[in-house]
């Protein structure tokens, strides 16, 4: 019984060890590969380097960098907006049919392979955008938009939850001093909820964030630094995905070092998603 | 300006109702789209025949094969060794730092753009240890860039049984092992389970981290070894490189029809789970 | 509680099904540049139709990625639409065909002809409106493949010399997706390879370069100045199985293959 008791617990020891060390092979291995780079060039070069040409020994990821911001921005001001009007339909006005057709939906967005959503923007938002706006159509704003949609799953379903969290008092106590339906949502539960949907803003940012497929597909990938949103532009993401096939050397360096600035700005967004969630409690 | 609160009412409200119809009519177009376009090019010889003249002709079977062989080497890793330090985690050590720490580093790893995975992937599996462009390569990929994922639900599923569960099993004389095995881990398996469905589901769907590990061979696979192409990246690169859009497309539609099964199967768990609790 | 075994029991059909496909076969792999993977994806679906026992793998990835792949015994052969570098220098090689680069426009677009030195102009960034080299009043939308590409090295060498792609040109990760973009959008230019240009759904125009139209036989007899060599190659010489196929691709059979796609065919062996 006991040696019994001992073998599994070492099983269960084993493959825990397992797991953590897999992980952190990982984070080690793109770290040794990612930091020589970042110190032959320098951090301050590497990161505000505007320059990006492998070729000729010039690593600068600062185009990138603003690349990567402004489409997630972008993303966030369409997406939140309409995420969090969807979650309080969901929990405040939606009739139980349609709220049974909506949630599967939502799942389905969230499971729809990232490359389709980028094949659809190619068909029928870069060519719009191309028609009414201007610019070759591969720009900032056409991924912001297909990003926008693809961070909706993520905000509409934490921002739900934490609003179903709130006690009932809440609501009934508005009701009580007459307010109406739209009042209490505005100035009772969206305030009450707010670190949730803080929450869920800044995972789907993260999502807008490490998006790859898609955004390869709709953003025209220039390294440079964009002048109007109808300009093309490069990010973080995509920088890899594109030149992956083909790097060798301190381009593959590079390429890791780009690796570990998307490490750090999800290990900040993570950190900040956390510590907002938990000063609520 | 104070608007009349009866108006603001009413402007919120057609405000909200238009953005979740707006929700919804996007993804309806797009699925439906997809769908229209894809669903006339599905016949038994698109399913069975491997994919000719780059794909332009023929068929997906040697993708669908490619998609299950290496999403299966995926879970075979990544299932075992993530619940098996989830019960680790939450049965045998005490809340405290050290699981602060591996829970947060879970968390952000969880986040990691799938893109570094598959850089990683690519050295690591493809070129350092060799193993080529293959399904195990990619396979171990996906293994561990669901790992984290897997650990996490598989932890919260654990940590939401109740201590009474323990504790009676603990009083009839169990030991630790028949606890887990009898008592904690029956009331955790649909957490687990939805969590194990959550990665089939990113497997699927990934493109970035198979693209340079698994390969782009049109080829059915005949081992582990072998390069093999997964439907998604399939898709991607018939409809990136315009080789054939209709193929693209019915290669697409059997993507979303496949996602749906999968959300349905664990909708369904879900749903047997919290009848089972009422 | 039965249906608590589900889950082992998929795990086990799950290990059954991965053993059932441990079982080796003898392939050879080929990978590297993706303009010349479609080239030879075909000679290779042609040949494994006629020796079905003969399994090969063709895989993308890029010329570089190629060349590695062959250094570390990763892939057998390697391909490559640029030439060996001077670390390279080592490895055995040879040249299977040439390409011709086509410059090719949207077929909207007014203009027919461009200078070398216009072309490298708007590459370079000089030239931003379409009126500075004879077409419509509209800003150029400059499209270039990736760095690292082969393509585009190739584009660098014989177009650019000294000068470099603006860091502004849309960059796009293959062949196809130049041509599919530059078919969309009526003020774009891009350059692919010119097996090409007739490929796809929808038209491109391709332009002549001071005066010579990309046509194979201008290709050919040296008339038109844009074109590569792909390049096989090799830790050394191959034998078996990858020679063979070298050699299919030398035959009668295999040369017609690559002239139907509109690549030249040529054999040079660089090796010592």
């Amino acid at each position: 019984m006991k040696l019994k008791e001992n073998i599994s617990k070492y099983i269960f020891l084993t493959l825990a060890f397992s797991s953590i060390s897999a992980l952190a092979l990982i984070t080690v291995f793109i770290i040794i590969n990612g930091v020589p780079i970042i110190a032959e060039v320098g951090i301050i070069n590497f990161i505000f380097g505007m320059s990006w040409a492998p070729s000729h020994g010039e690593y600068g990821i600062f185009p990138m960098i603003i690349g990567s911001v402004t489409v997630t921005l972008g993303a966030a001001v369409l997406g939140v907006p309409i995420g969090v009007c969807c979650a309080i339909f969901l929990t405040e006005f939606a009739p139980p049919t349609l709220s049974k057709l909506f949630r599967p939906a939502i799942q389905l967005l969230a499971g729809i392979p990232s490359v389709v959503y980028g094949f659809w923007g190619l068909l029928f938002i870069v060519p719009f955008i191309r028609n009414f706006f201007g610019g070759p159509g591969l720009s900032i704003l056409a991924g912001s938009v297909i990003l926008a949609i693809m961070v909706l799953p993520t905000v509409i379903s934490i921002t739900e939850v934490s609003i179903l969290a709130l006690p009932k008092q809440y609501r009934e106590g508005a009701l009580a001093l007459g307010m109406t339906h739209w009042q209490t949502i505005r100035s009772v539960i969206l305030p009450s909820a707010k670190s949730g949907i803080v929450a869920a803003v800044i995972l789907g940012i993260g999502r807008a964030i490490g998006e790859t497929m898609a955004v390869i597909m709709v953003l025209g990938n220039a390294v440079a630094v964009p002048e109007s949103i109808l300009d093309p532009v490069r990010t973080l993401t995509t920088n890899i995905g594109i030149e992956m096939g083909y790097a060798s050397g301190t381009h593959r360096q590079a390429l890791f070092a780009t690796g570990i600035v998307l490490f750090i700005i999800i290990m900040v967004l993570n950190a900040t998603a956390q510590y907002i969630t938990r000063k609520k409690k | 300006m104070r608007i009349n609160p009866k108006v603001s009412e009413k402007i919120a409200k057609v405000l909200i109702w238009a953005a979740a119809l707006f929700v919804l009519t996007v993804l309806f177009a797009i699925i439906i789209y997809i769908l229209y376009k894809g669903l006339p090019m599905i016949n038994w010889s698109f399913l069975t025949e491997i994919p000719r003249n780059m794909g332009r002709d023929g068929g997906i079977a040697s993708a669908i094969v490619g998609t299950l062989l290496v999403t299966t080497v995926a879970l075979v890793l990544a299932v075992p060794f993530g619940i098996g330090t989830a019960f680790y985690l939450a049965e045998y050590t005490r809340e405290g730092i050290v699981r602060r720490i591996i829970r947060f580093s879970a968390e952000s790893l969880a986040g990691i753009p799938s893109i570094v995975y598959g850089l990683f992937g690519f050295i690591f599996f493809v070129m350092y240890l060799n193993l080529g462009w293959s399904v195990l390569s990619g396979g171990l990929t996906l293994a561990v860039m669901i790992l984290p994922t897997v650990i996490r639900t598989s932890e919260e599923a654990i940590r939401a049984v109740p201590d009474s569960y323990r504790e009676v099993s603990f009083s009839l004389g169990g030991t630790k092992w028949q606890t887990i095995i009898k008592a904690v881990f029956p009331s955790a398996i649909q957490g687990i389970s939805n969590g194990i469905i959550l990665g089939i589901g990113r497997c699927v769907a990934e493109t970035a981290a198979v693209m340079l590990t698994a390969g782009g061979a049109l080829r059915m696979a005949s081992s582990l070894f072998s390069p093999t192409r997964t439907m998604a990246v399939h898709f991607y690169i018939l409809a990136r490189e315009g080789i054939s859009m209709n193929n693209a497309y019915g290669t697409a539609a059997l993507l979303i029809i496949l996602i749906f099964i999968i959300n349905v199967v664990a909708n369904a768990l879900v749903n047997r789970f919290t009848a089972k609790n009422k | 509680m039965k249906k608590h075994f589900i889950i082992p029991i998929l795990l086990l059909i799950s290990c059954l099904t991965a053993a059932c496909a441990g079982s080796q076969s003898a392939a050879f792999v080929v990978a590297g540049s993706t303009s010349v993977q479609p080239y030879v994806e075909k000679l290779a679906e042609e040949y494994t139709f006629k020796y079905p026992e003969k399994v090969i793998d063709v895989q993308g990835g890029g010329s570089s990625a190629g060349i590695q792949a062959a250094e570390s015994g990763t892939a057998d052969i390697g391909m490559s639409s640029r030439n060996l570098r001077e670390t390279e220098q080592h490895l055995w090689s040879i040249e299977i065909a040439k390409d011709g680069l086509a410059i090719i426009v949207n077929p909207e677009n007014t203009v027919r002809n461009l200078t070398l030195e216009q072309l490298r102009g708007i590459y370079a960034g000089d030239y931003t409106n379409w009126s500075q080299v004879g077409g419509k009043d509209a800003r150029i939308h400059i499209t270039a493949r990736e760095e690292g590409s082969g393509t585009r090295s190739a584009f660098e060498e014989m177009v650019m010399v000294d000068r470099r792609i603006t860091a502004r040109a849309i960059v796009q990760d293959s062949n196809g997706a130049v041509r599919q973009f530059v078919s969309d959008d009526p003020y774009s230019i891009g350059f692919i390879s010119l097996g090409l240009v007739n490929v796809g759904e929808r038209p491109v125009k391709a332009l002549s370069i001071d005066g010579v139209a990309p046509t194979y036989g201008n290709v050919e007899e040296g008339y038109y100045k844009l074109f590569r060599s792909f390049l096989f190659v090799a830790t050394e010489k191959p034998t078996g199985y990858s020679m063979d196929f070298i050699e299919y691709i030398r035959s009668p059979e295999g040369q017609k293959i690559l002239k139907d796609e509109g690549l030249i065919p040529e054999f040079r062996i660089y090796s010592d």
